[in-house]
């Protein structure tokens, strides 16, 4: 699970608060056949029950509703899907991922193929939330930046630098679970097409 | 249509805007009748806060005529509807609780990681006050898209008119909210930094409570007098030692709970670039951010201290010894605005709660850059202007 305990930590803490380690090696613990070594996670509580946000999320072609900089999913069968994904500067990466693992109601992970564009590998995971406060979502994703730090460097000024884009994206997923929608601050149809542009 | 759009420091105009429109389910427009400047609005105006850009709609203190709704939006067409200042969606853990300026879900996810990296958490949306709130469009323009229409606006009854309600948006709520925060037991005497219209609804609020007696201090003689008319005692911080007179006038005691509605003078929401400002006040020791030293120095030991006033960043010299020794409590927050307008609706309605004497100026929203002036310029006489869209040129009262 990327989201317990590993063998290197000596307490309650997720990975992804250490100071010390390889955290992306210790996140690749979790995953069936894990791409990459960058690690992004992050949890987000959603007041909202677990098998509802994972049938939401389940159905991949649904993706794009919060997740600002994926332009499509395509379900290609047997598990496997194309992801369209927006590039700084107006273009598109693309490759195909297989789902690896899932449980209706608790976790979803996937793989992308050998030889995609930009390698990754994660999972999300639905637990209840203490407290009867819904659900804590998990996503833990694993990536190779493209074009290692120059990549990453354009991306960040693009604002799809991945750890923000996860942070946001899963913001949205709450706002759209918990109020059905997507807060936004356009006024006109027009302002709000150039937003998700 | 108009609006009252932000371009720099003392440069705010009227602009022929787009109109809004729907754009989430839960979304109403309205046709705005009365919206007011605010206090705060002149620290846009003096363009201490950031995130701003140039044509923001500025504006959170309105009412208006429902125009337009959503599919999900449970208002009608033709109803007259207070806005809160403060945008919650009234499904999050914090709205459940009632802790509508919490809400999670009003800010725009990418407007969240400016508040995130200040405070550790993101706060609710705002109207009509920078990006760092969310950059929703506010209400001093003709028009406005409220989002959660279906848990924020307060439908008023027909027949009463604008001036009476209009303050159920912000500033009455907020004086109401920094009242209950004092825990006033009867018997108390209760302190008031700050005669504007915060710190008035705040004496109103706390005598409503079951103060035996409110001290009102400001150096504005006006402010002082309106507070007086409320049955308050008062105090001049410009001829008179506070805190000397606040033990004397307690017999030595303090006040039992003391309410800084005052606030700093460069406040904001803002922790980054105001600490300059801040830093240098509070070592200059301008009476502004004294306040809230003042009464904690002030209070009775086992006292309350209640904040509505907004600080921004970070505060030097905050008595933290004397706060701790005397046992004192403190509480602050944005105003759960939500939360208290059906009871303080009912409060206006049965005259509990007098609202009006707080407007001085009415003015067309077309002299609203005229009416900022006026507002920065004479502080102690214009307490309050209500903008009037669709009143032509000749029109004030
Ligand atoms: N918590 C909230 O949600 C919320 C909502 C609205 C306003 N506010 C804040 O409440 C505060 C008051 O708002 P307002 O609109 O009444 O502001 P205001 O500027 O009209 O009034 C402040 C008053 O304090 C007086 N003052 C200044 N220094 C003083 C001192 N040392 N001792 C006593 N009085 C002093 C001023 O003369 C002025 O009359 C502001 O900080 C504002 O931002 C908070
Ligand atoms: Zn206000
Ligand atoms: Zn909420």
């Amino acid at each position: 699970m990327g989201t317990g305990l590993t063998e290197t930590q000596k307490t309650d803490t997720p990975i992804t608060a250490s100071k010390h380690g390889d955290v992306a090696r210790e996140a690749s613990l979790s995953l069936v056949e894990p791409k990459g070594d960058t690690l992004v996670a992050k949890t987000v509580t959603i007041n909202r029950p677990r098998e509802e946000l994972y049938d939401y999320w389940r159905n991949l072609e649904r993706l794009p509703s919060f997740m600002e900089n994926i332009e499509r999913v395509e379900a290609l069968g047997e598990k496997r899907y194309r992801w369209v994904v927006k590039a700084p500067a107006g273009h598109m990466v693309e490759w195909v991922a297989l789902v690896t693992e899932e449980k209706a109601g608790e976790y979803i992970a996937w793989t992308a193929d050998e030889g995609a564009e930009i390698a990754n590998s994660g999972r999300v995971d639905f637990r209840d939330a203490p407290g009867g406060r819904g659900t804590w979502v998990t996503a833990t994703i694993l990536y190779d930046p493209p074009a290692g730090i120059i990549g990453k460097a354009v991306a960040k000024l693009f604002q799809r630098e991945p750890a923000i884009q996860v942070r946001r994206d899963l913001r949205r997923f709450k706002q759209l679970m918990e109020t059905g929608e997507v807060a936004t601050a356009a006024w006109t149809k027009a302002q709000l097409a150039e937003e998700n542009d | 249509m108009r609006a009252l759009t932000w371009h720099g420091k003392h440069d705010v105009r009227v602009d022929s805007v787009a109109d809004p429109e729907i754009i989430n389910p839960r979304d109403a427009i309205i046709r705005v009748t009365s919206t007011a400047i605010c206090g705060s609005d002149l620290h846009l105006y003096d363009g201490y806060i950031p995130t701003m850009k140039a044509g923001d709609i500025l504006g959170h203190e309105f009412m208006g005529e429902v125009v337009e709704t959503g599919s999900k939006s449970t208002l009608e067409k033709g109803q007259r509807v207070v806005v809160p200042f403060t945008i919650a969606c009234g499904a999050c853990f914090h709205c459940s609780k009632h802790q509508y300026s919490a809400c999670d879900n009003g800010l725009p996810a990418d407007n969240q990681d400016i508040a995130q990296a200040a405070y550790g958490h993101p706060m609710a949306g705002l109207f009509g006050y920078s990006h760092m709130t969310g950059g929703y469009a506010g209400g001093q323009a003709e028009y406005v898209r409220i989002p959660f229409s279906d848990v924020g606006p307060i439908v008023v009854p027909e027949g009463v008119e604008d001036d009476k309600v209009l303050f159920l948006s912000d500033i009455l709520p907020t004086g109401w909210q920094a009242a209950e925060y004092a825990q006033i037991e009867p018997g108390d005497t209760v302190a008031v930094w700050g005669c504007g219209p915060v710190g008035l609804f705040a004496v109103q609020s706390a005598f409503l409570m079951g103060a035996e007696r409110v001290i009102a201090i400001d150096h504005f003689p006006h402010r002082l007098e309106l507070a007086r008319r409320f049955g308050a005692e008062t105090i001049n911080f410009e001829e008179t030692k506070t805190y000397d007179a606040l033990l004397e006038m307690t017999g030595g005691i303090g006040p039992d709970a003391c309410i800084d509605a005052v606030g700093l003078e460069a406040h904001g929401f803002f922790a980054d670039n105001i600490w300059d400002q801040i830093k240098v006040s509070t070592f200059t020791g301008t009476d502004r951010t004294h306040s809230i030293r003042q009464a904690i120095l002030a209070c009775r030991k086992g006292g309350r201290v209640s904040m509505p006033a907004v600080y921004g960043g970070f505060v030097d010299k905050f008595p933290l010894g004397a706060f701790m020794e005397k046992g004192l409590t403190l509480k602050t927050g944005q105003t759960h605005v939500q939360h208290y307008m059906p009871a303080l609706l009912n409060a206006i309605m049965e005259g509990k709660i007098d609202t009006t004497f707080l407007i001085s100026h009415h003015m067309p929203l077309e002299k609203a850059a005229e009416g900022y002036k006026l507002f920065h310029d004479k502080q102690d006489e214009v307490t309050k202007i209500v903008l009037k869209p669709g009143w032509d040129l000749t029109e004030a009262a």
